[in-house]
């Protein structure tokens, strides 16, 4: 068996070296960080001494004492439930939607919703929309129709930052599932439509569910994990327009607090268990998706 | 009830009332997708009075170029010529996206097609890896990167880039369907899996290598140097654009040139790209 083994491999050396380079930095940069940090999430380390054991007591500190850490859990998963199944059914229903457009058109929508995803720095557009001096177009659209009279600190207020944040992210979350999706939609053979028709299959909505989601669904599945590990990363659109740390920490998240520890406290080990709590509250909900989508269509 | 003909001139039912109310909700959703955009174009080009209109409008009503001429005066005063932030941009985004489209394909040829021990091993990692964030990795990456020396060098940015797991995925995904026959023809040529690689597949999967293209310089484009790389000759253009705004309300006209700017390079890219990436994406799925 062994020996079969070492044949098959020295049979195939060359497919080890090609793949050498990119395997070589990808284990460097993603497999032994993950590594690494889910046993350090087990000590106690800044970086300059030696980390030492600390069993459990990072994770029961998160979760007993840290009170941010629990209103950072809070608002990422609302954020996640939120933008997260918005986002993936809106991927769906735009690409659907523009599938039935002349390919010009097609092409000229698609632009236009995938921009906002590719467009990086738009934080400054948003901070301008929502200014807190009466010169921001949502403060002065207001006034001018006299539903305030006093300019609102949107990125300042508490009450408000957590759907400030859910805008601008839902506005960013078509992208990489999106052309997935769009792709997948071009490729559903033609012939099952009619099939279909002659099935007795009468509207959109039983095309739909019968015959397009079940021929997508390799692409739903893609799509559900980007959008999956979007949702719950959430940080860089926080940190940089509504500051960091946000004000009461009302758009604090988890990302943003493991930025906080490890990159602020250097407190390595605790940011690490900050990272593995998020890791399998990520692959948790993967898991339970990929399940639940396998029933499309049944 | 009608029927809509659909591209290939299969008969489908369709109710006008739904049609109708589809097409509202899109045009809607694509006016306010599109809003912040024609916002942050239309700004670069007001002068500082329209900027700070009140009511503000969206639209330009006496277009300038002030914006720009400002930011290029702002660069000539700074010890650090501002050619020097774009030759450290472009040096990062076009080093980091050729290495990872060339790796990534390398890897992704024996993946997808060389029956070898453990490839679905390494392939499930690779989906995995799909699954979380850069964020979870990144401050052992932190430490990995210091121990390698790479500190305050360019290579602390590259290096990592060569990585991305998307890439991988997608490629091994559109080799998939290259037809076996046509790589077995040329093994009985004697052509090596090298030369299969190099000389056959990848002319074949040029759509893939301009997605890998898009995503690669989508995310160098505008990855901030400010992490990794202290000095400041050594800074990108997305960090110093970033400083700009420091400068407070007389830096707003040229922030909003900035924004545009950063904009153009990645959006013209995915124009160009466009129908490739379709084409590939049509491959990403994920088997059960």
């Amino acid at each position: 068996m062994i020996i079969k083994t070492v044949v098959e491999i020295k049979k195939h050396k060359q497919a080890y070296v090609l793949m050498a380079p990119y395997f070589i930095i990808f284990i460097t940069f993603t497999v032994l960080p993950v590594t690494m940090s889910l046993l350090l999430s087990f000590t106690n380390f800044n970086m300059l001494e030696p980390p030492t054991w600390a069993g459990w007591s990072n994770y029961t500190r998160m979760f007993v004492q840290d009170e941010v850490f629990m209103l950072a859990l809070k608002n990422t998963l609302l954020f996640a439930a939120i933008t997260g199944p918005v986002s993936y059914m809106a991927c769906f229903l735009f690409a659907w939607l523009i599938n039935e457009f002349p390919p010009k058109l097609r092409a000229v929508l698609t632009l236009i919703l995938y921009v906002p995803s590719i467009s990086g720095n738009t934080y400054l557009i948003w901070q301008l929309l929502f200014a807190s001096d009466s010169y921001g177009f949502a403060n002065a659209f207001l006034i001018n129709w006299g539903f305030i009279l006093e300019p609102i600190q949107w990125l300042q207020d508490p009450r408000y930052m957590l759907g400030i944040l859910i805008i601008v992210q839902l506005w960013l979350s078509l992208g990489t599932s999106f052309l997935a999706f769009i792709a997948g939609l071009q490729n559903v053979d033609r012939s099952l439509y009619e099939a279909g028709a002659i099935d007795g299959v009468r509207n959109r909505w039983q095309e739909l569910w019968f015959i397009t989601l079940p021929a997508m669904r390799p692409q739903l599945m893609f799509g559900a994990v980007i959008q999956i590990s979007i949702a719950f990363a959430v940080a860089e659109v926080s940190m940089q327009l509504l500051g960091f740390p946000s004000v009461d920490y009302a758009a604090h998240t988890v990302v943003t607090h493991l930025v906080d520890y490890g990159t602020i406290r250097f407190e390595l080990g605790y940011a690490s268990a900050i990272a593995t709590v998020l890791f399998s509250i990520m692959l948790l909900t993967n898991l339970i998706i990929q399940t639940l989508l396998k029933k499309v269509g049944d | 009830m009608k029927t809509l003909k659909l591209n290939a001139g299969k008969r489908l039912n369709r109710s006008w009332g739904m049609d109708i109310v589809l097409f509202i909700l899109i045009g809607g959703v694509a006016s306010f997708m599109a809003l912040p955009l024609v916002f942050t174009i239309s700004n670069a080009f007001k002068p500082i009075d329209e900027i700070f209109q009140f009511p503000p409008k969206l639209l330009v009503r006496n277009p300038t170029f002030k914006n720009f001429t400002d930011l290029i005066n702002i660069f000539s005063d700074s010890w650090v010529p501002f050619s020097r932030y774009v030759f450290n941009t472009f040096f990062i985004t076009i080093t980091g996206t050729v290495g990872h489209v060339i790796l990534a394909s390398a890897a992704a040829y024996p993946l997808a097609k060389i029956k070898f021990p453990g490839r679905n091993v390494l392939f499930s990692i690779v989906v995995l890896s799909l699954m979380f964030t850069s964020y979870v990795t990144q401050v052992p990456n932190y430490m990995t990167i210091s121990w390698l020396g790479l500190i305050n060098t360019h290579w602390a940015i590259i290096l990592p880039a060569f990585g991305m797991t998307l890439g991988l995925y997608l490629m091994k995904q559109f080799m998939e369907q290259i037809p076996d026959a046509l790589l077995e023809a040329a093994k009985i040529d004697g052509a090596s899996e090298y030369r299969i690689f190099w000389q056959i597949i990848m002319p074949i999967v040029k759509p893939a290598w301009l997605t890998l293209i898009i995503f690669s310089l989508q995310n160098l484009w505008t990855s901030g140097s400010v992490k990794f790389i202290y000095s400041e000759q050594l800074k990108t253009v997305d960090y110093v654009f970033g400083q700009v705004g420091a400068g407070g309300l007389v830096r707003t006209g040229p922030m909003s040139a900035v924004a545009l700017l950063m904009l153009t390079v990645p959006v013209t890219v995915f124009i160009v790209t466009q129908s490739n990436i379709i084409q590939t994406m049509s491959t990403s799925g994920l088997k059960e």
